[in-house]
């Protein structure tokens, strides 16, 4: 059972992680001048759409997603509208949250709300995946006792590393090397996703680990 | 409580550190007094004896002279080596100077030219233009602009009449502002840049040598040492950069005439990384090449000639070649190839080498006399010996005038000896860091550091045995022993040694007597990692990089704003931020009892909206910042600017409505906190301060802006008035505020007594009183904050029990109005009172800045004490512990609000200003003014510190809304709020927990200034160090000295306030229990 999960859930990241490689790797191929510092809002909004779909498809075909109680299609449409509406405020919190970390207000707003899609993608809609549009479950997955699953104990792991590598992008910022990857905000988006990936790769090595001491209520 | 280890151990660890500071910064900067005096041509004229007289009025050896700097013309470049094949870069790039050297042997002359530390441009130039040993700290300097006081050879050429004419580095412009006949500066700030400065002096060298305008040309290139900076010297770029000088140098040569003198100069070397500043030869080694059309030097192999020229010796020389006096403190030697020796006079006009050695060492003694007087940092023995050398001289050399003859071979020796004797004694003062103390204060600052943690850890320890008693004796002794030893052995003493020994023998042996106390476990790395500590050693690493420093405004709030989020989400993480929903079945071994999930909502919505003050304040607090010219494109905020220097009177309006309403803000939450805790009742002269000094105090505040704001020429009939206002209304404020203190400190306590029962019938027979702690005046507020344990347990301890009554009555018999508050009452009166003085000192717009410094502090305190409440349960900590995260979130608000109000840690951005509030006419003394302006630099560091005490009291204060609800929810009655009373109850937590909050502060700030020592040892090679490094020392250092002192000045007025509440409840019980 636990072996089973853990295989899925390796697998499952694989793939995401393999996308990110690929929308990194054939834009270059198709587009003239693509490079990662070059074209940096076509290489981000690339990877952002890339695991938007991916993660969206494999949660869904693993049918992680909550069992939702009603099949009607309003139900459903309802519960769309409302994931896309939270994804648009978690774009705004997220966008609100760089500035106030010293994030330019005005020049260079878009670069910063793409950081804040690109954000928003890793975590959030992760989250509308598994949990779907709860934002009690979200607060309550984000505590110690709070994983109910191993996808919750994922989400944990890969959210944390997102925004914590995101966070430390912005180091280098203020260094006076005049790399190209210092620009705003090329190191706070490669950080983000490095850290996606190490939470990606991370998780279920850290799963498998800890498989005695992790014990899940039921549902 | 226990009042006097607490202080003993507080002032003990400040001392330390302080000692600590004390040695590494007198070892690693170099510190001179500057004599403000200059030469004139009379002082040359020697009394009595029928030397040549006035020389200023003979004809000199020359009349002009070009002088080429080459910055960072390292030996190394100027050296040709025909049988090297294959020159690397750097090599047989400068060949002119070799070829002329060694064609004409009697015009031409290349040196080493060795300069003295620290080899960085701008020392180097006061270097070779004062002829002194520039130290970092020159002593008398103003800091706010760089111009070179001391006297120069540029000033002693203006005063003859020279035209000196200046093209290249910018930097000479603000050495010598106004000193120029004409100038041609080119920015010097790009590293990067190899060109613009070169090629700007190329465009207007020759027509300017060409032309007649001039009788001194300095052109200083900057190419090569930005080439080196950039690409180290082994680079292809350098190769090209020495070629185009050594073209240049052609081409000057090509257009000299027969008076005139060539100086071709680096101003110091580099090292192979291409950086410089330190003491390696490779460094201090530069070139010097001198030229003249016409013969210049002796016959070679006539004389010995100098393998290496000090950098100093230029001065002497090129002033005496020129003919204007040697500048004051010029310490330099002449350089003898340059004069004819005795008898053979080649060149009519010039001195002979024993007459300018004789000018010289007169001007030496005269410098070394003056300077001797002022400062005493120049040992007293060798001083003594030089003087005896001098009159020795002196006599031989007037013997010999006298008589006729020229003077011996035998004296112009001594007279170098001399010389070189005077500056070798100058230099073991001025230029050489002193690692031996620099590691010792090291040694010291870190040990200090540990000691703080270990205190912090071991409070309850240390102020119940005698822990304290032992090291701080074994130090003394320690001290005594080695300045006794110091005076048996060298006959005079080094202080710092002995507070070195003395201080790092009692941390020693205070550390060794709490290994066996520490219990185990206690030192693992957990305790260590949690995440606030990562935030201080975020920090704390960030010192270590030039441009964290630079944005350290920034680095600061990001890392507050990180950690300040970082709280709700661990409370979270630990389920205690959100109610547990309750369908859920909690297994009870998790949690044994769980606060209403009423409470746990509005407590965390209380977190959440101080949280979001917080992160506006800082957002705010961002816009407020001074720039650092490093910083490029930035603009200082526009608030920094007093207002009298707005010109749009809208503008100005503007900001003259909004630092008033700041002020009235910051005033009004004050004095809305002191009642809404009920601690304006009573009648005392401390009440009187809050309700009356400080409204006008204000007031006053707001009138001096208004009348300082003025433009000049609107109410011209006035301006006595307005002066004389400006005068008036800011000592009025001071004496306002200063009376408000000291009232404060007189009579502390702001508790209220109400008796229920008319006063004269007390006696035995009244049911036992209580008391209760209410926080307004409303019936309704009567009914809560009850604390009628607290009365029984404080009588009953004093009293023996001698009385037991029954508990008939539940009414109490005598309220205790603003008693829960009673300890941080007064505390944040004085933070008010200081706030508002300190404000003072700050251009008018500030007052935004200390609003949100109020918000900020009220943010971190409400969300430790939120979050103290929400983990109440979780870990049960009895005892009055004040965590980690709290305490550097407390620190990391002083320093950001540093920024905040303007500042910024480099020298140039000190608020002069802040000297002449209240005194527009200047001063006399130098005290005051110095004070004022430490006050003023270091006002959110006083703020914060004295403010410390709170992180300790406001989760108590706080307390009542908790119980509130719980009575509200049906649970026991018996709970009362006691909010600070709970201190009293527990004299012993409470001294222990004041001390861990004093010395977990102390590390926080202690472990910054660390890390800025280490970052200025570890760097003091870097090319930013004197820009960066070492100033961001000194003010961590001052900033540190300052903020400790206040912090043990918060912690005296809570031992004070403690003192007067336990003198109250002495008052108290006789009474009522007789
Ligand atoms: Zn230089
Ligand atoms: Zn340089």
């Amino acid at each position: 059972m636990w072996d089973v999960e853990i295989r899925g859930m390796a697998s499952a990241h694989a793939i995401i992680a393999s996308t990110i490689f690929m929308a990194t790797v054939i834009p270059a191929v198709f587009l003239e001048n693509f490079s990662v510092y070059g074209t940096h809002m076509v290489w981000l909004y690339c990877v952002a759409g890339s695991v938007a779909v991916v993660n969206t498809a494999v949660f869904w075909l693993l049918g992680i997603s909550p069992p939702t109680k009603k099949n009607t299609l309003s139900y459903k449409i309802n519960r769309l509208s409302r994931s896309c509406l939270y994804f648009l405020l978690s774009c705004l919190f997220f966008h609100t949250v760089v500035v106030m970390y010293g994030a330019p207000l005005l020049e260079s707003a878009l670069e910063t709300f793409s950081l804040a899609v690109l954000l928003s993608t890793l975590t959030t809609l992760r989250c509308l995946c598994i949990l779907g549009p709860n934002v009690q479950a979200w607060i309550r997955v984000f505590s110690r006792d709070g994983a109910m699953s191993v996808w919750d104990t994922s989400l944990q792991i890969t959210t944390g590393c997102s925004v914590i590598g995101a966070w430390l992008g912005a180091f280098p910022i203020p260094l006076d090397w005049d790399r190209p990857w210092q620009v705003w905000p090329i190191s706070c988006t490669l950080g983000a996703t490095t850290g996606f990936l190490t939470g990606l790769v991370a998780a279920p090595v850290w799963i498998h680990w800890h498989r005695k001491q992790l014990t899940y209520k039921l549902k | 409580m226990r009042r006097l280890p607490v202080l003993v151990a507080l002032i003990w660890v400040c001392s330390v550190f302080y000692v600590g500071i004390f040695l590494f910064v007198g070892g690693f900067l170099l510190v001179r007094l500057e004599v403000n005096r200059t030469s004139t041509c009379a002082d040359v004229l020697s009394p009595g004896a029928q030397v040549k007289g006035d020389f200023c009025l003979s004809e000199p050896r020359f009349r002009r002279a070009v002088v080429l700097i080459i910055d960072a013309l390292k030996a190394d470049f100027t050296r040709y080596d025909p049988e090297n094949t294959a020159p690397k870069p750097f090599e047989n790039k400068l060949p002119v100077l070799d070829e002329m050297a060694s064609s004409h042997p009697s015009q031409a002359r290349l040196y080493t030219f060795r300069a003295d530390p620290p080899t960085t441009t701008m020392q180097r130039i006061k270097g070779f233009t004062t002829g002194s040993l520039p130290t970092f700290i020159d002593v008398g300097n103003n800091f706010a602009s760089n111009a070179i006081l001391e006297d120069n050879l540029v000033h002693q050429l203006g005063q003859v009449g020279k035209r000196v004419v200046f093209m290249g580095d910018d930097t000479w412009v603000s050495l010598f502002p106004k000193k120029f006949h004409k100038s041609l500066p080119f920015p010097s700030f790009n590293v990067k840049d190899l060109h613009t400065v070169d090629n700007g002096i190329l465009q207007n060298i020759y027509p300017t040598m060409e032309g007649d305008d001039w009788d001194v040309l300095i052109a200083h290139f900057l190419g090569v040492d930005h080439c080196g900076h950039r690409f180290g010297p082994d680079h292809p770029a350098m190769a090209e950069k020495l070629s185009q000088m050594d073209g240049v140098i052609r081409s000057v040569i090509k257009r000299l005439k027969n008076d005139t003198l060539l100086v071709v100069m680096g101003d110091h070397g580099m090292t192979d990384t291409g950086d410089h500043g330190g003491e390696s030869q490779k460094e201090t080694d530069a070139a010097l090449f001198l030229y003249s059309s016409s013969p210049l030097f002796s016959a070679p192999g006539s004389q010995v000639e100098p393998e290496v020229v000090p950098q100093t010796d230029l001065v002497p020389t090129l002033a005496l070649l020129l003919g204007v006096p040697i500048p004051y403190s010029s310490v330099g030697q002449v350089l003898l190839p340059l004069f004819p020796q005795n008898g053979s006079r080649g060149a009519p006009t010039g001195l002979s080498q024993a007459e300018a050695l004789w000018i010289n060492v007169k001007q030496v003694n005269r410098f070394l006399e003056t300077y001797s007087n002022m400062a005493k940092d120049i040992p007293p023995d060798s001083l003594s010996q030089l003087r005896a050398d001098f009159s020795n001289i002196s006599s031989q050399y007037l013997a010999a005038v006298h008589k006729g003859h020229l003077p011996s071979h035998e004296l112009v020796v001594s007279m170098q000896n001399y010389l070189t004797a005077v500056r070798e004694t100058c230099r073991a003062s001025w230029a050489r860091f002193n690692p031996f103390k620099m590691a010792a204060g090291l040694l010291i600052l870190g040990v200090s550091c540990m000691l703080c943690y270990v205190i912090s850890e071991l409070s309850h320890v240390v102020i119940q045995e005698g822990l304290l008693k032992l090291p701080i004796l074994s130090g003394l002794v320690a001290g005594l022993v080695v300045a006794a030893g110091q005076l048996f052995t060298q006959g005079y003493l080094e202080l710092s040694w002995c507070l070195g020994a003395a201080s790092l023998s009692s941390e020693v042996l205070f550390l060794w007597r709490t290994r066996g106390v520490s219990p185990r476990g206690r030192w693992s790395a957990s305790g260590l990692l949690t995440p606030a500590l990562l935030v201080l050693f975020l920090r704390c690493a960030s010192l270590l990089s030039d441009s964290y420093v630079i944005y350290e405004g920034h680095v600061v709030t990001f890392l507050l704003f990180t950690l300040s989020v970082y709280v709700p989400l661990r409370l979270n993480w630990d389920g205690l931020l959100v109610p547990l929903p309750p369908d859920t079945q909690k297994p009870p071994r998790l949690l044994p009892t769980t606060l209403p999930s009423s409470v746990v909502r509005r407590e965390a919505t209380i977190l959440l909206v101080w949280l979001g003050v917080m992160v506006g304040s800082l957002y705010l607090s961002l816009s407020l910042h001074n720039c650092r010219e490093e910083q490029g494109t930035c603009q200082p905020s526009p608030f920094l600017s007093p207002l009298s220097r707005v010109q749009d009177s809208q503008l100005r309006n503007l900001h003259y409505v909004l630092s008033v309403v700041s002020l009235a803000m910051w005033g009004y939450l004050l004095h809305r906190w002191l009642r809404h805790y009920g601690n304006l009742n009573c009648s005392s002269v401390t009440v009187f301060s809050a309700c009356f000094l400080l409204p006008l105090a204000c007031v006053c505040m707001g009138l001096h802006w208004a009348v300082s704001a003025t433009p000049e020429d609107t109410f011209r009939s006035l301006s006595e008035l307005i002066g004389l206002a400006q005068v008036f209304l800011p000592r009025a404020t001071f004496c306002l505020l200063g009376l408000g203190l000291l009232l404060l400190w007189i009579d502390p306590m702001t508790v209220f007594l109400k008796s229920r029962t008319p006063l004269n019938s007390r006696g035995t027979s009244l049911p036992p009183p209580k008391y209760r702690a209410s926080t307004g005046i409303s019936p309704q507020a009567e009914l809560h904050h009850l604390i009628p344990q607290l009365y029984q347990r404080i009588r009953h301890s004093l009293e023996d029990g001698v009385t037991e009554c029954g508990e008939a009555d539940s009414r109490p018999a005598v309220e205790a109005y603003g008693l829960g508050t009673v300890y941080s009452a007064p505390l944040i009166l004085l933070c008010g009172l200081l706030g508002l003085a300190l404000l003072l000192l700050h251009p008018e717009g500030m007052a935004l800045a200390f609003l949100l410094l109020l918000l900020e502090a009220a943010a971190v305190l409400h969300i430790h004490a939120c979050s103290t409440t929400l983990s109440s349960l979780h870990k049960h900590s009895n005892g009055f512990s004040v965590p980690w995260a709290p305490v550097v979130s407390w620190s990391l608000a002083a320093a950001q609000f540093f920024h905040a109000t303007g500042h910024l840690p480099t020298f140039p951005s000190i608020q002069w200003g802040a000297a002449f509030v209240g005194f527009p006419q200047g001063h006399t003394g130098t005290a005051l003014p110095a004070s004022l302006v430490t006050l003023n630099t270091f006002s959110s560091h006083i703020i914060f510190a004295v403010g410390c005490p709170l992180l300790l009291f406001w989760p108590l204060v706080c307390e009542v809304r908790g119980t509130r609800s719980t009575r509200s929810a049906g649970a026991e009655e018996s709970e009362d709020a006691v909010m600070e009373m709970r201190l009293r109850e527990n004299p012993q937590k409470f001294s222990s927990g004041l001390l861990q909050l004093a010395a977990r502060y102390l590390f926080v700030n202690g472990a910054q200034v660390f890390a800025s020592v280490c970052a200025a040892a570890i760097l003091r090679r870097h090319l930013m160090v004197w820009k960066v490094f070492a100033p961001k020392l000194m003010f961590e250092a001052s900033g540190f000295i300052v903020g400790s002192m206040f912090v043990i000045l918060g912690v005296a007025m809570v031992m004070r306030v403690d003192m007067s509440v336990g003198g109250l409840f002495k008052k108290l019980l006789p009474q009522n229990s007789r």
